[in-house]
């Protein structure tokens, strides 16, 4: 009898952690059905709109998407009271860019300042992800072209269309590095078919960087500049600094900022910045997008 | 001695026994969850079609989990708003339920047919966790389980703001419909 028992109580104790195991398995049911396999997780909303202030951000826009935009700079402020402030003064560019997919942005526009046409498509090389497949930033290739559409200057010479375009390509490298800082590198090169003088280079290479802080969930603060390696007449060509504010109220995003740039597409704000902040011509703009479902 | 070990013999034999009864338990990882807000504005659907769900037929107790994330919208700015804005999914990445099914004692389990329940539990979504009951349906068919439910919730027991500027455009309680089809764990 004795030892009976004790021959139960010992396989009962034996089994005892498979009943442990039962029971802490009933702790949480999904416990036993957890996936194993590790999902690659593409980050998103780096920046709040597909332009950080003038150029180009590494967001895209989702498939299907139409994005009307109207960009506006005003006058510089230090314009004062006779102009006020510069309002009286407007640089307008009202354009739309589409997404045919999800990594391809197409876009056309018109400038108000020498009556230009410009054109771009955008193509999300790498996009940023975690899990499986851990990538720390995107990688973004811009090509553009911009036609000036006014009479020639000198209609006594020949003129050639190829004189009116100008194109340009960049390499966007940018990173969410947190749910609220978000940072690009713009390397970018314009080429210029006609320039004014023959010193003046075709090729001008810049670098720009943008910017945000996330300041809630709807309201972001960013910054924007580009610095021109060659091509620059001093004194005289300056660097485009932008800050400003992206208020994102649902369907609409307003960014509104200062400035010291009128130019709304890359050969106008990279080679016809002329205003400089610590003089004070700082100019007020802003950009609305609206973005349809198409 | 002798007395000792049978009792301990007796205590453990009698724990183990219950655990081993009848626990089958059936699951998915391939659910369908879909949200639903409508206004004379505008008309909000997103679809999860990939919830994870648990119901331990012994106990009636279920568990579910959703990725945010992969909630499924029509238009693409809807899904990052939802994302960014809404229900914030970097911070709060899953939403899960929790409960049981309270007359789990009337629904057979082998038998095939259709089953009202009721359910309650307690879910977490935005990092918020509520009691919530609900009704819905247990149909067992060739050996699967089909589980429905529609019931609301309220945006702001869950403390997702919504800004006036959109107000017009989203309800504050939103329908959910569960719809998943579980099959036995082996």
């Amino acid at each position: 009898m004795n030892i009976r028992y004790s021959v139960v109580a010992v396989i009962a104790l034996l089994l005892c952690p498979f009943y442990n195991i039962l029971h802490a398995q009933e702790s949480s049911l999904l416990d036993d059905i957890k996936d194993t396999t590790a999902t690659t997780e593409y980050v998103s909303a780096a920046f709040k709109s597909t332009r950080v202030v003038d150029g180009q951000s590494i967001e895209m826009l989702g498939k299907g998407s139409l994005d009307f935009r109207i960009l506006h700079r005003f006058g510089p402020i230090s314009g004062g009271t006779g102009t006020l402030f510069g309002l009286d003064q407007s640089y307008v560019r009202f354009g739309f860019d589409w997404a045919p997919i999800n990594d391809l942005l197409i876009g056309i526009g018109r400038s108000s300042t020498k009556k230009e046409i410009d054109g771009f498509v955008k193509y999300r090389l790498l996009q940023q992800s975690r899990g499986a497949r851990e990538l720390p930033f995107s990688v973004v290739l811009v090509g553009g072209a911009v036609l000036n559409t006014l009479p020639f200057n000198d209609p006594a010479i020949p003129n050639y269309f190829s004189s009116r375009l100008n194109y340009f390509f960049q390499t966007l490298v940018g990173s969410k590095l947190t749910e609220s800082i978000s940072l690009q590198l713009s390397p970018t090169v314009l080429h210029r078919n006609l320039v004014n003088l023959q010193t003046d280079p075709n090729d001008i290479f810049a670098l720009g960087f943008g910017g945000r802080i996330k300041l809630t969930n709807r309201v972001a603060f960013m910054v924007e500049y580009f610095h021109s390696f060659n091509g620059m007449v001093k004194g005289v060509n300056q660097d485009p600094l932008s800050i400003g504010f992206d208020i994102e109220t649902g369907g609409h995003v307003f960014q509104l900022h200062l400035t010291n740039s009128s130019g709304l597409n890359e050969r106008a704000f990279l080679t016809d910045t002329f205003n400089k902040w610590a003089r004070g011509e700082i100019q007020f703009g802003f950009n609305i997008s609206r973005v349809f479902q198409l | 001695m002798i007395r000792m070990k049978k009792i301990i013999a007796i205590v453990v034999i009698v724990m183990m026994s219950s655990s081993l009864t009848f626990a089958q338990k059936y699951f998915t990882k391939n659910g369908n969850v879909s949200f639903h807000s409508k206004t004379a504005m505008e008309n909000i659907d997103a679809v999860n079609k990939k919830a994870v769900a648990v119901i331990d037929a012994s106990t009636g107790a279920m568990e579910f989990a959703v990725l945010m994330k992969a909630f499924e919208f029509e238009r693409a700015l809807m899904q990052e708003h939802f994302n960014e804005n809404y229900v914030e999914s970097d911070t709060y990445p899953k939403g899960s339920f929790k409960g049981k099914i309270t007359n789990s004692s009337s629904v057979n389990f082998t038998t095939d047919g259709s089953y009202p329940v009721t359910i309650a539990g307690k879910m977490s979504i935005h990092g918020v966790t509520n009691d919530v009951t609900a009704k819905g349906t247990i149909v067992v068919a060739g050996g699967k389980i089909n589980a429905i439910s529609e019931f609301t919730i309220l945006l702001a027991d869950y403390n997702i703001e919504i800004p006036s500027v959109v107000k017009d455009k989203i309800q504050k309680s939103i329908k959910i419909i569960v719809n998943v089809w579980l099959e036995p764990k082996s």
